[in-house]
């Protein structure tokens, strides 16, 4: 995860003081601390504690592991081939699909992030992209192929901008916490689509009024697949469009004035503020783009694969949560979000699919994921007890608490 | 940033000044509230009897926000004008409407309060929590952990005691690795409580498939007794409304009570609040800062999970279901705010929030949108009372904030 390359161009203003700084900037300044090591160290020690609850409860956590990395394709690398009967080819381009809506939702929360923002709302805007992307997708049936999915895609990505962008004015204006507003907005936007999906809601489908589901999307509006059928839930060209969003979210942070701004102000408003740089107006764009990026993810999700929606996958949906994991496994940089993308991709899809049950079955390991990524979190927040571990087993730091300390409150 | 709380990063400028007054909203909520009763009499004559009682209970939500924050008299007109605009809007359509005897009777008070416990146990968890210094996002997760844990313990024990017992101590423990986190680690209470979320997510739906295999729910659970009060006979109005209430239901007015004492007539209640206010000032005068905050972080994992166990296994009769609190911890959170971090504020935002959601479950019979307009209420108006009009009084000044002995 060399995503550190991406940390150092920041802009060269004080440190940040207790008072000034926000949650996600305190945060900012710590994951300068620890290079790559904190990130490995984090997902090792949560595999670790993840493995003990398995061996804790009579499975065999190095079985479940390997069933789980088989599971999600990545068996692939001994053996590469192009050939989806093959079923380790056919696992990574699943696992290569969930890869593809992680790295939007932890963009979402990374771009964010860096602007000293904790976006929680992914889930949420990735929702609003879902439900306009259904809409567009079924509306303008008939319509040449490539406009039709450029009015979905644009329209999702707008949506889940805007609704992103509420969090964004209120904070800006009034100054209501990110964090509320955005929960808030999770859960209103879970609502909402109980209501479009439910009885008589304006898109349930119009074939059988029973059932809580909504229309397919036209022909049309379906995103080309470039690995697998697209009856079989193959590998849509969404792929590539996710690994172009990491690199235009590299090179807006580091390449782009709006970047610059979004930077300084996540790393001190005040100080930004006396740079002549508009914080208010970096808070409600920065949040946008967040927001842009989950609701391009809930586009890519519903004209790749998932066509339709219903009542039942909305408590169920959770990856705009793993957004937050990747982002702070990632550190908020492309590589790292890229990577750690890959891994919760992997282990979200080789949890639910072809476990062998006498090892641990799908719904254990399914729950194992979340288990995963709450310690993962919980650790990328705390990385001075991290660091504390590495300088305790490598003698190189002896004092590693006192200097991660002053680092946290600096 | 002058010692404004975690909540309230505000910017000060003339419009957001103007709109956090608490008497800008005590007059909307005023207004709404003689709306709310005019909206079912003629001209308006609204057909169906959701849009009185949804503006009525708005009306209720902005006196309540504006009697705890600071313009009392003008707050509690504004939630009896709201409380008396439903009632005559009920009494104006009744006539038409057969359904509406089925679903506003005085069992509603009844379904309210049950559906509220969870929220007061929660809000009241959060706000020993926030007073003491230390945010707690985690509210849900704790919560989730004393559902599951529970109704096992209730199962296994053989006794709806050992399930409070269990449950209150499976929080405690999530609580105390937020505190650990948020306290000695000092890192990001937020992003921690987040974690701890996720945490009892994966650890209860684990632990579930692992013990009862996934859909086998227990059947003959011991379940937390109902308390009936002799001489209410079910029938009479005050029988129907209180006369059968869950004992858990009850614990939660005597908390309420019993936290008001604590936090704000006591010394215990001082020290609290000091840390939440100014931990080096409280560390001057020799108290331990640390030692408050652990106690209160680890005491709102209890009060929650208790909460979540009246959930399961009072309210849920001994049954679980994978992320059985459904966002009821992030209600909570939103109850203490719209409480003002007060007891009794507290209480009452969860009642209304209460009363929300038992009005959504038996509308959904008749009508499943109207229902989901009072299932989102409540986020609704936190996002709105937290975004336009905030209140004048803030949250504790240190909220938030870890804090670093010298």
């Amino acid at each position: 995860m060399s995503g550190s390359d991406e940390e150092r161009p920041t802009p060269p203003l004080a440190q940040p003081d207790e008072e000034a700084a926000s949650a996600a900037g305190r945060l900012a300044v710590k994951h300068r601390a620890g290079g790559l090591i904190v990130p490995v160290l984090t997902a090792l020690i949560a595999f670790l504690i993840g493995g003990l609850v398995v061996l804790a409860t009579g499975h065999n956590p190095l079985l479940a592991y390997r069933d789980i990395f088989n599971g999600a394709g990545l068996n692939w690398i001994f053996h590469p081939t192009t050939d989806i009967a093959n079923t380790a080819a056919y696992n990574l381009s699943q696992t290569l699909l969930q890869t593809t809506t992680l790295i939007l939702c932890g963009l979402a929360v990374a771009f964010a992030f860096r602007c000293g923002m904790f976006n929680i709302g992914g889930q949420g805007q990735y929702f609003i992209g879902l439900y306009v992307a259904n809409w567009l997708g079924w509306s303008f049936s008939g319509m040449a192929p490539l406009p039709h999915i450029l009015i979905a895609v644009v329209g999702a990505t707008l949506a889940g901008a805007a609704w992103a962008g509420i969090a964004g004015v209120m904070k800006a204006t009034v100054g209501a916490h990110e964090v509320i507003s955005t929960i808030m907005l999770n859960w209103i936007a879970i609502w909402v689509g109980e209501w479009l999906f439910g009885d008589g809601g304006p898109l349930q489908n119009a074939a059988n009024k029973t059932v809580p589901i909504s229309n397919d999307v036209a022909d049309s509006a379906k995103l080309p697949v470039f690995w697998g059928q697209q009856e079989l839930q193959g590998l849509h060209i969404g792929f590539f469009v996710a690994i172009a969003a990491l690199v235009v979210f590299s090179l807006i942070l580091n390449r782009t004035t709006l970047g610059y701004e979004v930077r300084a102000v996540g790393f001190n408003p005040d100080a930004a503020a006396y740079g002549g740089i508009s914080v208010r107006k970096n808070l409600v764009r920065a949040m946008a783009i967040s927001g842009a990026f989950a609701g391009l993810a809930g586009a890519l999700d519903m004209l790749g694969y998932l066509y339709h929606f219903g009542q039942s996958d909305i408590p169920v949906s959770s990856v705009g949560f793993l957004g937050i994991a990747v982002a702070l496994l990632g550190r908020n940089t492309a590589v790292g979000v890229g990577l750690a993308s890959l891994l919760f991709g992997a282990l979200l899809f080789g949890t639910t699919h072809g476990l062998n049950s006498n090892v641990i079955a799908p719904d254990l390991a399914g729950n194992l994921t979340y288990i995963i990524q709450g310690l993962v979190v919980l650790f990328v927040g705390a990385d001075v007890l991290i660091l504390s571990v590495w300088g305790w087993r490598k003698r190189i730091r002896p004092k590693a608490k006192p200097a991660g300390t002053a680092e946290a409150a600096a | 940033m002058s010692g404004a709380g975690i909540w309230t990063e505000r910017f000060d400028n003339p419009a957001s000044r103007r709109l956090r007054d608490p008497a800008t909203t005590g007059y909307v909520a005023l207004g709404l509230g003689v709306f709310s009763a005019f909206l079912a009499i003629p001209p308006i004559e609204a057909r169906s009897i959701v849009w009185s009682i949804l503006v009525g209970l708005v009306a209720a939500f902005f006196g309540l926000w504006t009697a705890v924050r600071g313009r009392r008299r003008l707050g509690i007109g504004a939630i009896v004008l709201g409380l008396v605009g439903i009632g005559l809007g009920v009494l104006a359509t009744r006539s038409s409407t057969g359904n509406l005897e089925a679903v506003f009777n005085s069992s509603l008070i009844a379904q309210m309060f049950a559906s509220a416990t969870p929220l007061v146990f929660g809000a009241i968890a959060g706000m020993f929590s926030e007073r003491s210094g230390v945010v707690n996002i985690g509210l849900e997760g704790m919560m989730l952990m004393g559902a599951f844990w529970g109704v096992y313990g209730a199962d296994v024990g053989g006794s709806w005691v050992v399930g409070l017992l269990l449950g209150a101590a499976m929080g405690g423990v999530l609580a105390l690795v937020l505190a650990y986190f948020a306290i000695h680690l000092r890192a990001d209470q937020i992003v921690g409580g987040t974690a701890i979320n996720f945490l009892a997510l994966g650890i209860t739906g684990y632990f579930f498939f692992q013990l009862y295999h996934g859909n086998y729910v227990p059947t003959g659970v011991s379940t937390i007794p109902n308390v009936k009060i002799p001489g209410l006979s079910s029938g009479s109005f005050l029988g129907d409304a209180i006369g059968d209430l869950n004992l858990m239901i009850w614990a939660g007015f005597v908390l309420v009570i019993v936290s008001y004492i604590v936090v704000f007539k006591t010394p215990i209640g001082l020290r609290i609040r000091a840390c939440g206010e100014h931990p080096r000032a409280a560390d001057t005068v020799g108290i331990n800062v640390y030692a408050v905050r652990y106690g209160c972080v680890i005491l709102s994992g209890i009060l929650v999970a208790l909460g979540g166990v009246y959930l399961s296994d009072g309210f849920g009769g001994g049954a679980f279901n994978d992320n059985m609190t459904a966002g009821r911890g992030f209600i909570a959170l939103a109850a203490m705010i719209f409480g003002n971090w007060r007891p009794f504020g507290a209480f009452g935002a969860a009642l209304l929030f209460g009363l929300s959601s038992a009005i959504a479950l038996r509308l959904q019979v008749y009508s499943a949108s109207a229902s989901t307009l009072f299932n989102v209420l409540p986020y609704v108006l936190t996002l709105i009372a937290v975004g336009g009009v905030i209140g004048r009084t803030v949250p504790p000044a240190a909220d938030g904030k870890p804090y670093q002995k010298q």
